[in-house]
Parts: structure tokens; sequence; C-alpha cells
């Protein structure tokens, strides 16, 4: 695995732009599309954090996204406000990320392995609640509904008044604000020697285990913080399509986020968050039209980005931007060179 | 006792089907340690190509067990040639790239026949054990799987070629000093399970109606199957498969059938987590 970008930091000018931007985007253009954008940007952020920088590639991750609508509509058709609801769709999705890894980790299984298993875990779901139609399958008062899903439910409120939800742009600024503190999240993480260490493993596991580094217990820790932001992207995506159906759970939810984060970039947080911008745009306009099925792109994008640009397009766009940088330099330092010299420098090292 | 026959066929119904929708990729993940999640979608072509050809009036036993192997072969070439060969050594990639190719493979499906299920009448007709009606086609693909598990062990057994194959699958090295390119018996191999799967889909075809998308019930299975069962193909494929397919069937008789299906699930994952070699990598050693 040789080629990965560098940790990289924070740059705040980037971060604030973003962030101005988001603020005024109600302005000039209706949100529904836009917040269902950020949804999926939180979704493949939480898959590529796990996946390009711990190296942690989980086949199945749409399982905790799922887990996380599913938990927020049940809770929410019980409790009725939704601010417990939040909660535990973050929650649930941890704990059982947290079981799974600790299986899969202290049992020491190989990457490919662990892609079948959470695969498998996936599939398990999608069969499972596919299957829950009737009244057998009732949790409390929701009923789970087989392959109709649960619609109907509260929408998001204000913490504490019940009776004043939020719809259309405060669920975009909801939204945007998840992403933008997920994405801080994600980079107080990677600075701190947790991120670092995450970098080891993906890097030489063995030589981590050796110096003493605790990897099955690192390696779900992590799995578990990002099955808990899938399961808050869930949440949110469950609010903005007022209804949850087992589709949450499918494979191709599963291979869908999983394109978006290798087109985007591998072993970058801005990477995923693109890629899932741009597809899941692609993908919603070319559901306006039947000519061009959305798989047979998606299929066709993910081979040619596996055979062709392995770590995605934003670390070989940085590749190409840092390459010319230097180039540039180089020129201006040959210049100034030649100035004080009186000479041309034709020789580089 | 007429109701013991009854579930003991169902349980080999299901061991026969496990073991036929799982050869093609046991094949390739056995000799080449390649995991080809497109597998589903070769078995769907094979299907489809039955299908096609019993609609243009073609013998529809001659369309099953030779058109859809051979159509579905030659697919297999022209993936191995155009995308699997330059992954070879990269698991990960290899598992992404595949996916990307089902994806294709069911998007490319769907805009030439439509996303409308299609289908063939069973060629056999149902028989009458004791109070119980059952479908004879069923007992077709118990009699076909075990044909073609007799067939596959003895030509990697005792063939030249099969002796090759168990060769590079050892020790590609030493093949590939004796003289032998690894790099064409790999394309053979994909080739060959291709076939297989083309082949488990055109024996299927009858049994449900096809969609672009079947190939998603199929995958999980033969997934599980192989990758529990392990690297040896022939024992490794079977003794999965005999374990999944009585689970499975007990509990649906028990409980209920989509119990049945995750208690086979849920077992496959307790079954890795304690065997991650597979049941032959712990067990049988032998290579066949």
């Amino acid at each position: 695995m040789r080629g990965w970008p560098s940790i990289g930091r924070i740059r705040w000018g980037w971060f604030l732009l973003a962030t101005a931007i988001l603020l005024l985007l109600p302005l000039v253009t209706d949100t529904l599309t836009p917040t269902v954008l950020l949804i999926w940007a939180l979704f493949a952020l939480s898959l590529g954090m796990m996946w390009g920088y711990a190296g942690l590639l989980s086949f199945g991750h749409a399982a905790y996204f799922g887990l996380g609508a599913y938990t927020y509509a049940i809770a929410v058709v019980n409790i009725g406000e939704s601010t417990i609801p939040l909660l535990l769709a973050m929650l649930v999705p941890a704990a059982i990320a947290a079981v799974v890894g600790a299986m899969m980790f202290y049992g020491r299984i190989s990457d490919v392995y662990m892609g079948v298993i959470t695969l498998v875990v996936t599939l398990i779901l999608f069969k499972f609640i596919s299957a829950t139609a009737g009244d057998a399958y009732v949790i409390g008062r929701a009923r789970l509904g087989g392959f109709n899903g649960i619609p109907g439910f509260h929408t998001l409120n204000v913490p504490g008044y019940p009776e004043i939800s939020l719809f259309g742009v405060p669920t975009y600024y909801v939204c945007a604000a998840a992403l933008l503190i997920c994405y801080l999240i994600c980079r107080w993480i990677l600075a701190r020697s947790f991120g670092r260490m995450l970098v080891g493993i993906r890097e030489n596991e063995a030589r981590c285990e050796l110096m003493g580094y605790n990897v099955p217990a690192l390696k779900t820790a992590i799995f578990t913080v990002c099955a808990a932001m899938a399961g808050l992207a869930g949440c949110l995506f469950a609010n903005w399509a007022e209804i949850v159906t087992p589709r949450v759970f499918s494979l191709g939810q599963a291979a869908e986020v999983l394109i978006w984060v290798i087109v985007g970039g591998l072993g970058t947080l801005i990477g995923p968050i693109l890629g899932a911008i741009a597809l899941g745009y692609v993908k919603l306009l070319l559901g306006e039209q039947t000519l061009i099925d959305n798989s047979l792109i998606l299929g066709a994008l993910l081979i040619i980005v596996v055979l062709g640009i392995p770590r995605g397009v934003v670390p070989a766009l940085q590749r190409v931007w840092s390459a010319g940088r230097r180039r540039a330099r180089r020129r201006a330092g040959d210049a100034g060179v030649r100035r004080t010299l009186g000479t041309s420098v034709r020789e580089r090292p | 006792m007429d109701y013991a026959g009854v579930v003991g066929l169902e349980i080999l119904y299901m061991i026969a089907f496990l073991a036929l929708t799982s050869a093609g990729l046991a094949v390739v993940f056995g000799m080449m340690r390649v995991i080809n999640l497109a597998h589903g979608e070769f078995v769907m072509l094979g299907g489809y190509t039955t299908i096609a050809c019993y609609n243009n009036g073609i013998n529809i036993y001659f369309a099953m067990l030779v058109v859809a192997p051979v159509v579905v072969g030659l697919v297999g070439l022209i993936v191995e040639r155009t995308i699997i060969r330059f992954l070879y050594g990269r698991m990960i990639d290899t598992m992404l790239a595949t996916w990307g190719l089902s994806l294709l493979l069911i998007g490319l499906v769907t805009l030439i026949f439509g996303n409308t299920a299609v289908s063939v009448p069973a060629p056999v007709s149902g028989y009458q054990l004791g109070d119980y009606q059952m479908g004879g086609y069923n007992l077709f693909i118990i009699l076909i799987t075990v044909a073609l598990v007799l067939v596959m062990w003895a030509v990697l057994r005792f063939t030249r070629a099969g002796l090759i194959a168990r060769g590079a699958m050892q020790g590609p090295d030493v093949v590939s000093a004796l003289g032998y390119d690894p790099r064409k018996i790999y394309m053979y191999t994909f080739t060959a399970g291709a076939a297989l799967s083309g082949l488990a889909g055109g024996v299927l075809a009858p049994l449900t109606g096809l969609l672009p998308s079947s190939g998603g019930a199929y995958i999980a299975k033969a997934f599980i199957t192989v990758i529990t069962g392990g690297a040896a193909v022939v024992s490794g494929t079977l003794s999965s498969a005999v374990i999944f397919g009585t689970v499975n069937q007990l509990v649906s008789f028990a409980a209920h059938p989509v119990i049945g299906e995750l208690a086979m699930l849920a077992l496959a994952i307790i079954l890795l987590r304690l065997m991650p070699k597979g049941i032959t990598g712990r067990f049988f050693r032998d290579g066949t």
C-alpha cells in the first residue's frame, strides 16, 4: 500500500468558507436536495474516516446507517419527542458495532474476512427487517412493517418542545451542523495520538502491536465511533425521507457509499464528502430519466477508479497540485538565483 | 414417515442448491484467492441466457447445460482479460472491482431485458410422495449437482489439467518453474469458474422468476458457503454446503423460512470467527 496522502491538518480558511457557503445556500436554492446530499456526505465521511485512515474496509457500513434510521423511527414513535431518539440513533449502532468489531478484531480476522462478515451482518439485517410484516413484529407502538417500512413518524423537534418540529430550512441547518461537527471531530481524532496510532495500524499493524499498542481495542474504538456517525446520518436520512424502509440496509446502499468514498479519495476527509455530494447529485439526476440505469454508471465508475486511480480523485488532484507547486517554486528559485548571480542556472540537482 | 422423507429431500435439495450456486465461486476462490463479488450476476446471466434460448425455440436442456455455461464462460474470459488480471494479489481491490462489475452487469441487463421478471416453465413434472406433492425439478437439481461434484472431483484428481491446477493452487512458483505459466492457468480457471456459475444459473432458471437483481439472492449464500468451506474446492464446498443446508432447512421447518436463513447467516459468522481459514483450512488438507 504505497502512496497514501499525508494525514493533513485542518485549514481554517477553507473550513470557514465552507461554513459560509452552507449558511448562505438556502438564500439561493431550495434546500431539499442539498439536505440529502449533506446527509450522504456525512455517511461517506464516517466510512472514509475508518477506511482511509485506519485501513478498515467495512463492506456493510450501510448496516449502521440503517440501524440509525430504524432506531430513530422506532424510538420516536414510542416516545414522541425527538431528543432521546436522536441519541439512541447513535448509541444503538455504536453498541452493535462495538460487539461486531470486538468479535472481528479480537479474533484477528484478516481484511478480506472482515469484508465478508460486515457484508453478512448487513444482509442479515436486510433479510430480517424485510420479513417483519404483520402484527407479530411490533416494538412498543411501532410496527416494523416489513418491506413497506415505517412511515409517518415524528420528525426532529426543538429539544424539549415536541410541538415545534423542524422541516425545510431548519432541517437543512441541522444536517449542515452535523456534517461540520463530525468533520471537526474526525480532524480532532486525527490530530491526537489516537489518530496517529490508527494511521500506524494502517501502515504496519504488526509493528504497532510489537510497540505495545492494543491494536484490537483501537480498531474496535474507531469502528464504534464511525458506526455512531453513520447512525446519525441514518437518523437524519429518516427525517429527510419521513419514512424508513429496508432499502437502507440493501446491498445497493452498501455499494453506493463505498463508491462515493473510493471515488472521492481515500486517506482524506474532504474526498469522501465531495464524492458523496457529486455522485449523490448525479444519482438524483439519473433518477429523473429511465434511459441509463444508475447502477450501470456507478459500476463502471468503480471499476475505472479501482483500475486507474485506486486512491481516488482528491488525492490524485492533490498530487498534481503539489507537484505543480514544487515546479513553480523551483522556477521561482531559479529566477532568484539568476538575479543574484547575474548568470543563468541550467543545472538542477 | 412421509414427512421425514419430505424434510430429508428438502435438506438434500438445499445442500445441492448451495453446492451448485457456489461451485463457480469456489473454483475461483480456491485456485486464485480471488473473491468474485460479481458471481451472483454470472449466475443471473446464465439464467437469462437459458430463457433467451428457450424463447427462441432451442431445447431447454441444451440451453441450460451447454449454451449457458459457454456464454457465461466467455463473459468470464473477457472479464479476466480486461479487469481481473490487473489486480492479482490485491484481494480487496479485486473485491471492489468485481462489485463494480456486478453493478455494471445489473445495469446492462436492466437496459436490455427491462426490470421485469421473466421465467421458463420447469421441464420436469411433480410427483407424489405419500400424502405430499413434490416438485420433480428439485430432484433434477439434486442429480445434476451430484454429477457436477463427481465430475469436478474426478477432473481435479485424475486429469493432467487438474493436477496442474492443484499445483498452481499450492505453489504457483513451483508450477511456473516447471514451465507452466500461472497467468494462463488463472485465465482458464476464471473462465471455468464463470462457466460453472453460468451452468448453475441455467439449471436454476426454471425455479423462480428472474430479475436483473436476482444475483443478490445467490451471492450471500454462495459467499458464506465458499469462505466457510475454505480453500479446498470440492471437500470444502461440500462440507459447508452440508452444514448450512441442514441448519437452514431444519430451522425453516421448525420455525419459519426467514428464521432458517438468518440462522444460516449467523452460523456462518460464528464459524468464520472460530475458523478464519475455513473448515478445510482446519480439518482436510489434501487440496481437492
